[in-house]
């Protein structure tokens, strides 16, 4: 076990530094700088003095392995688009929006996903079975960006309820959340039924049944248990998926998230905030799916490690 | 084969599905007969139009013809979504088979760079290609193709090392024939159903990632029309003019909903093990 998870842990890293790699060396073959002569047209000494400041000056593997020894240090540079600041500092600043929804929205699924999934397994074929299933469709295979134009169409536009977009008020966290939580919402009560009707028909439901147990001790105090352990498989992936937020959610509620971030600093090319954000990405994805594997063995004990 | 039809009218849904895309990709093929303007043609004076008989989805900020302009969009939205799957083919498959057939080495790096490419959420990654390439229509197909290629080589790899053992394989191999015959004769006919569903899967993922790269304005470039570049422009207009934003989003749904329709009914008719597993 210990061996594994250190095996695991080196190959994260291996693919950190892969992805570190490939996000550094395409962001600066990408033709064109932040200090192009149409963005910013500068006499040559100054720009100059500028590319010597950011290091932009030096040959590309030297500021490869100077930002791998920089950021070891926790260092990230400095970004282009808000020079004041440490591309740290404005992560920091930016990062808290996206987990307020991100948390919102995870508590909010997982509840109501829960809910409607044990629901729709003990009314199989009902409405509430096909709003389920109907629901599950949409949120997995429509684009969010979508269902956030109806979301704007009938609250804001029609209804005249909520704010189109903006950030800094209650009331402009429920159309982002609505948007969002559709789709994780739609695949874990999707999950819960199939565990649970699975788990109906296995031999102790028919035991505590037959000894003449009341249905409602069956399903909570037998059934539920083991049916909701596979959520934990869902759980994970979830967390560093909301935790970063959706960048079609944040630009077309106007949300200054994280994701607005990554597509504010895409557009403008700034090479610290991309490798930086793209790094954390990379991160949070691994190690949740590190600790989902283990947490998974220590519930399961039928799941061994070679 | 005619299993597999009759398994695949089974489901309501697909067929269904199928019917709906087989319109779409007229209107499509024959955009420049059944669109009542071009798409590209400006009129000034009848911008931000309501609905009307002459035109019945409107007009946009500059005059253009909204029906027109998604009819125009649904090519774009087929070409790319049969494209990239094109090249996720291309570059899934042979990757999938080398790594399944040969294992060892070749297995250890193509599983790690599918592990680098897991570790980016993927249109992330496709936003970051655009970047680099610049926008337009071939530079949206390689940067989805690029980064869409993973699930298929995934499942290409299982099926190869799946079949690999078994008795037929061994018996050609024991005849004598040479790697490439077992790999693209022997091995390759006998994993092509799933891998067909795979592309199935993919087609509405790469509509929609057309969509999504264009809706942040990484995609089409003007004055080509793409329903999620429709939708960007909507936005600012949506308080005062919903049909903007109603008629794209509406095609982009029904269309990336078809075709998941379309993928379920040929999984469950040609793999049929694969069912409740999605890609």
């Amino acid at each position: 076990m210990i061996g594994y998870i250190i095996r695991r842990i080196l190959g994260l890293v291996i693919v950190i530094l892969l992805a570190s790699m490939i996000t550094f060396f395409l962001m600066h073959a990408i033709p064109g700088g932040p200090f192009d002569e149409l963005k910013m047209p500068l006499p040559a000494e100054v720009k100059a003095q500028i590319l010597k400041k950011y290091g932009l000056d030096k040959p590309i593997w030297e500021q490869y392995l100077r930002y791998i020894w920089r950021a070891l240090h926790g260092d990230f540079g400095v970004p282009f688009q808000s020079p004041t600041e440490t591309v740290l500092s404005l992560i920091a600043r930016v990062w808290p929006v996206t987990l307020q929804i991100g948390a919102i929205t995870i508590l909010l699924s997982f509840t109501i996903g829960i809910l409607l999934g044990i629901l729709s397994a003990l009314r199989q074929n009902t409405w509430i079975d096909y709003l389920v299933t109907t629901l599950a469709t949409l949120g997995t295979t429509v684009p969010n960006f979508v269902i956030a134009v109806w979301l704007m169409l009938i609250f804001s536009v029609t209804l005249r309820w909520l704010p189109t977009g903006g950030w800094g008020e209650p009331k402009h966290l429920i159309l982002p959340v609505l948007a969002y939580f559709l789709a994780p919402t739609a695949v874990i009560a999707r999950f819960v039924k199939v565990n649970f009707l699975e788990e109906l028909r296995k031999d102790y439901v028919r035991t505590a049944r037959a000894k003449g147990l009341p249905e409602r001790t069956v399903i909570f105090k037998h059934v539920f248990r083991n049916a909701l352990v596979p959520i934990i498989t869902l759980l994970g992936p979830m967390i560093p998926d909301l935790a970063t937020g959706s960048v079609f959610i944040e630009v077309t509620f106007r949300v200054p998230g994280l994701g607005k971030f990554f597509y504010t600093s895409a557009f403008n090319r700034d090479y610290p905030m991309i490798v930086a954000m793209i790094l954390l990405i990379a991160v949070l994805w691994g190690i949740t799916y590190l600790i989902t594997d283990i947490v998974y063995a220590l519930i399961d004990p039928r799941i061994t490690f070679t | 084969m005619r299993d597999v039809i009759r398994v695949y009218k089974k489901n309501k849904l697909a067929v269904f599905g199928f019917f709906v895309i087989t319109i779409i990709v007229i209107l499509a093929i024959f955009a420049d007969v059944v669109s009542p303007y071009k798409y590209d043609e400006i009129d000034l004076i009848s911008f931000l139009q309501p609905p009307s008989f002459k035109h019945p989805f409107g007009t946009d900020s500059i005059g253009r013809d909204l029906m027109t302009r998604i009819i125009y969009g649904a090519r774009t939205s087929l070409i790319v979504g049969f494209s990239v799957q094109i090249i996720a083919v291309g570059i899934g498959v042979p990757l999938g088979l080398l790594a399944g057939f040969y294992g060892g080495k070749v297995d250890y790096w193509i599983s790690r760079l599918v592990e680098v490419m897991t570790a980016f959420p993927g249109l992330l990654f496709a936003i970051f290609l655009m970047v680099w390439l610049g926008n337009g229509l071939i530079n949206i197909i390689i940067a989805l193709g690029v980064t869409s290629w993973v699930g298929i080589c995934r499942v290409t790899r299982a099926k190869t090392l799946e079949i690999k053992g078994e008795t037929f394989v061994e018996a050609v191999e024991a005849l004598g024939a040479s790697n490439s015959y077992i790999l693209f004769k022997t091995i390759l006919p006998n994993i092509i159903r799933p891998i067909i569903v795979m592309v199935g899967l993919g087609i509405p993922q790469a509509i929609f990632g057309e969509a999504s790269l264009s809706f942040l304005g990484f995609g089409i470039s003007d004055p080509m029309p793409s329903w999620g570049k429709m939708i960007q422009e909507s936005l600012g207009y949506l308080q005062g003019y919903w049909y903007m934003g109603f008629f794209p989003t509406l095609s982009l749904a029904i269309t990336v909903l078809c075709f998941n329709f379309v993928a379920d009914g040929l999984r469950d008719a040609l793999d049929p093990r694969m069912y409740g597993r999605r890609a």
